[in-house]
């Protein structure tokens, strides 16, 4: 695996000048290295793993099952792309199973997002039926543990 | 006024206080300092691992076990150790579990000195092996290892320190703090050298698994050697175990006979939640070690290269997660280099000579720690080292 991707994917926080630093390579072939996973459509930006308990006062996040009717000739892309699309919804999948898209929402108040469903989603051609779960807490985000206020144990700052 | 001190006995009074607790009260103290100074994996131990304790609980494990701990750990280090260092020890007989290693070296030290004994050890080490043996009311011989050999104990140091009344032969390999190893052809002049003086070997290699460069090989292994080796180990570093307080001992059944006594009055058993965790930790457990290995070897190139860059001649440790540069090309020597940093840049390393004598004009600085801790502290000394200059 490229070695880039590799340490992007283990989550290290590092930007392209310490990404060089730990792989003793040249800043411009770190830069080189990611500009070409993102001409591949492998590396699709960055941002930050927050807790998700930071923003809740603010927001609030739905899990929206999405049963849909595929279209001819293109199956379930055209609409996908087209739920993608919203700026409310922060992800989109399709799985197998009971239903077909999941879309992950996140907006102001639970208002809004019933909002949502009910006046863009539901009024897509091709959409059968939709069941919104709220989130109500999370326990591991992007794969960071999430740690509910609770403090790390006491660990030495110097130890033999 | 507290002037109980008078109780404590006299070889208590005159052991020297660790070179390390300074350090932690001033770090402990100092918001956004970068430590490099912790001597544990900053890994949590792996989920499975974790999860085999709470499993142990939930089942009501918390009973005492048999004396040298349950007869499955005993069975599955048996089998480990043969696997991976070609030695079979007896697992009714010839295995112990103990409190980690330190309490193993502890108990082992105690069965096998009479007052006066002397033990021959490499220096730097680990900050114990001394006043562990000065506990035992025997002396502590050091011999010195240097830059110039990748800090590996020869057998030239070896003879030289070498005098009459010398019993015990401590090595450790891979080293704390140096990160030196020793191989196969070094292994065996050593033993030669054992086997010609009588001496009992005592190997503690608690981070054999983290050896980067080469095959780990224990001196135990080597023809004649197993009859006179008390090969001690642990799951602290290998598996991110500290908190476990989890090791063992393997040796000949006449030497645990003598442990056995006393860690059975003294200590009674290990933690049976450790126990059960460390029986999964050697049946499951190699992956994330491996995963974890593979972390402190990226991070031991990253650390070395920047130290050499700035001007700290540093060598390549190859095991363990120690870098232990040269500052004698600042002019101070090791305490003012370390306290000096840790005032003006807030970045904690221990001194050498917290490891021995023969550690000065060195530090140790951990890569147990992320790489964005590495280049915020490599990009701080370079700060100091320029203020230096000025």
């Amino acid at each position: 695996m490229n070695a880039v991707l590799k340490l992007l994917l283990e989550g290290e926080p590092l930007d392209a000048a310490q990404l060089a630093q730990v792989l003793a390579l040249p800043q411009a072939e770190v830069d080189a290295q990611l500009a070409a996973l993102k001409a591949d459509g492998i590396f699709l930006g960055w941002r930050a793993v927050l807790n998700p308990s930071f923003d809740e006062d603010k927001f609030v996040r739905a899990l929206i099952e999405v049963k849909v009717r595929p279209e001819g000739g293109f199956g379930y892309d055209h609409i996908a792309e087209r739920i993608s699309r919203f700026e409310q919804v922060e992800t989109c999948y399709l799985l197998s199973g009971a239903f077909d898209l999941l879309v992950v929402v996140k907006d102001e108040n639970l208002r809004k997002v019933a909002s949502f469903v009910h006046e863009r989603l539901a009024k897509i051609e091709g959409v059968q039926s939709t069941a919104t779960c709220f989130m109500l807490r999370a326990y591991k985000e992007s794969g960071y543990t999430v740690n509910n206020g609770r403090n790390d144990p006491d660990k030495p700052a110097v130890s033999p | 006024m507290d002037n109980s001190s008078r109780f404590t006995a006299r070889h208590v009074s005159g052991l020297p206080k660790s070179g390390i607790r300074d350090f932690f009260a001033i770090v402990s103290q100092m918001r956004d300092a970068i430590s490099l100074g912790i001597g544990e994996p900053d890994f949590v131990t792996p989920y499975p691992i974790r999860e085999a304790a709470i499993q142990a609980l939930e089942k009501g494990k918390t009973s005492y076990t048999d004396n040298r701990g349950l007869k499955l750990l005993r069975e599955s280090i048996s089998r480990y150790v043969e696997k991976n260092y070609n030695i079979a020890y007896n697992p009714e007989t010839e295995i112990m579990t103990t409190i980690g290693v330190s309490e193993a070296l502890d108990i082992l030290l105690r069965s096998v000195l009479n007052p006066g004994d002397k033990v021959l050890y490499h220096e730097p080490c680990y900050v114990s092996y001394s006043p562990s043996v000065a506990l035992c009311h025997a002396e502590a011989i050091p011999v010195p290892t240097s830059a110039k050999d990748n800090f590996a104990l020869t057998v030239e140091a070896l003879r030289a320190a070498w005098q009459p009344g010398c019993r015990v032969l401590l090595l450790n390999f891979p080293t704390n703090p140096t990160g030196g190893t020793a191989d196969k052809t070094l292994l065996t002049q050593i033993a030669a050298f054992a086997q010609e003086k009588d001496l009992l070997v005592v190997s503690d290699e608690i981070y054999s698994e983290l050896t980067f460069e080469g095959e780990h090989t224990s001196i135990a292994s080597l023809p004649g050697m197993r009859e006179r080796t008390v090969f001690l180990h642990g799951f602290s570093k290998a598996f991110a175990m500290t908190g476990f307080r989890i090791g063992y001992a393997c040796a000949p059944a006449g030497v645990m006979e003598g442990m056995l006594k006393i860690h059975q009055y003294a200590i009674m058993c290990a933690s049976i939640v450790s126990q059960e965790a460390a029986i999964e930790a050697l049946t499951n457990g190699r992956d994330a070690m491996l995963h974890m290995r593979d972390k402190y070897r990226e991070r031991r190139d990253l650390i070395v290269r920047r130290f050499n860059e700035l001007g700290l001649k540093c060598h390549l440790p190859r095991g363990a997660f120690y870098a232990f540069p040269s500052i004698t090309s600042t002019g101070l020597d090791s305490l003012a280099f370390a306290k000096q940093l840790l005032q003006e840049q807030k970045v904690a390393m221990v001194p050498g000579t917290a490891f021995g004598t023969s550690g000065a004009g060195f530090c140790r600085a951990s890569f147990s720690t992320s790489y964005e801790n590495i280049i915020k502290a490599c990009d701080r000394i370079g700060l100091f080292l320029d203020s230096l200059k000025q």
